[in-house]
């Protein structure tokens, strides 16, 4: 089962904050096929949010048929996020880990590295890898 | 769409003095609707009038179904014990789910021996709030139901709040002066301001429907509804309603919930109503 939270001053839209954990989590293997999510009460129950804020996350994470309402039952994962692996992910991490260090001891600031890094993305967006 | 809490023309006079004029709105059913507006606005009034505490001098207010209203000063009587209170509640209503109650207190952790006037604010909110939905309205109206609580009770009543609203079609309307208090309640907003009905609305659509723009005093904005706008030497700022084609020379953004609301509450002119285009419609 997932936990979500939400932080409140990112002025990232509730109901993205929650497909956005639900894909985290699907990403990280801490959800996986045929597991359930919590139902809207129990998340409103958490959060002290609207209902449909729930109800409406659900149904994108459904139109990516990333999960599927099963109707009296609940909502259920229907497959993970095709990608990396976990240990690839901490391989990856690692790298990216040393590539930081290296930049530190070149000088850059964490604000020089968030630029450095977006440009790489916007970068690889634009030849269509990201 | 069936409306919960309808208003035709209404209009409600003190002595001389109007509190809520040519007031016409309608609240789609299973909507958890803000009220807001500054003190003085007929936030109240809007309220007394639903519930039938006073009669309009004009137009009519409807509500489909039972009402349920928790005034701001929390309807309770201090001596009685919580089980008392209960006790009463079953008296007065037609509907009455004592069960429902009776956990939900359990739940909250609220002794039903206890005195009403023993218990802390936040505890006395959900005593009144449990009360109110013990009687299964179907329009839940609060007044005010988060002032004088810290932040964890606020966020525990309106936990219990949301619950209900999960569970079962509840129409809830709540006001309060605290815009940031609603902004993940909320899906339904309506603004007073001096007794006129200003906005009423789905949330994301008005959000969606707005812009907030900044650019030189001298560029055009054509297309777009202003609100309101502020100067500053050569520079203005503005929330506009609808999407202009913006000269380049335009920053523009969308608007949080709180900017929308003091935008229009500065400008008590402008409006941003649901045109009223008949039956069918």
């Amino acid at each position: 089962m997932i936990e979500f939270n939400l932080d409140r001053g990112s002025g990232v839209s509730t109901y993205l904050q929650l497909v956005h954990q639900v894909k985290q989590a699907l990403r990280l293997g801490v959800l996986r096929p045929g597991d359930q999510l919590p139902t809207a009460r129990e998340v409103v129950e958490s959060l002290a949010i609207n209902p449909n804020t729930v109800l409406k996350a659900y149904r994108e994470l459904e139109r990516e048929g990333l999960v599927e309402g099963r109707p009296g039952m609940g909502t259920f994962v229907r497959q993970g996020i095709a990608g990396a692996t976990l240990a690839e992910h901490t391989r990856l991490r690692r790298d990216l880990e040393a590539w930081v260090r290296d930049a530190r001891a070149a000088g850059l600031d964490q604000e020089d590295l968030r630029a450095l890094f977006t440009v790489a993305l916007a970068d690889a967006a634009k030849e269509g890898v990201a | 769409m069936s409306a919960a809490l309808e208003a035709t023309g209404l209009g409600v006079r003190y002595r001389r003095t109007w509190v809520l004029r040519d007031c016409s709105l309608s609240l789609p059913t299973g909507r958890v609707a803000a009220l807001v507006g500054p003190n003085g606005a007929g936030k109240t009034t809007l309220m007394h009038a639903a519930v039938g505490l006073l009669r309009p001098a004009l137009g009519s207010v409807r509500v489909a179904g039972e009402a349920a209203f928790v005034a701001q000063d929390k309807p309770l009587y201090e001596s009685f014990t919580v089980a008392e209170m209960l006790a009463f509640g079953r008296r007065m209503n037609r509907r009455w789910d004592d069960a429902a109650a009776a956990d939900r207190l359990a739940a909250l952790g609220i002794p039903l021996r206890r005195k009403v006037g023993r218990l802390s604010g936040g505890q006395q909110a959900q005593v009144a709030v449990t009360l109110a939905l013990a009687g299964l309205p179907d329009l839940l109206m609060l007044d005010e139901p988060l002032a004088n609580l810290d932040p964890l009770a606020r966020h525990d009543v309106m936990r219990s709040i949301m619950a209900e609203v999960a569970e079962r079609r509840l129409t809830v309307l709540l006001s309060s002066h605290v815009v940031s208090d609603l902004e993940e309640t909320c899906d339904w907003l309506v603004v007073l301001n001096a007794g006129r009905l200003q906005v009423s609305g789905d949330i994301e659509e008005l959000l969606d429907g707005h812009l907030v723009v900044t650019g030189p005093d001298d560029a055009p904005i054509a297309g777009a509804q202003v609100v309101s706008a502020s100067r500053t030497g050569r520079q203005v700022g503005m929330l506009v309603r609808g999407a202009p084609p913006l000269d380049p020379r335009w920053q523009a953004r969308s608007p949080g919930l709180e900017e929308l609301v003091m935008g229009y509450l500065r400008s008590p002119d402008s409006a941003a109503l649901p045109k009223l285009t008949g039956v069918g419609a």
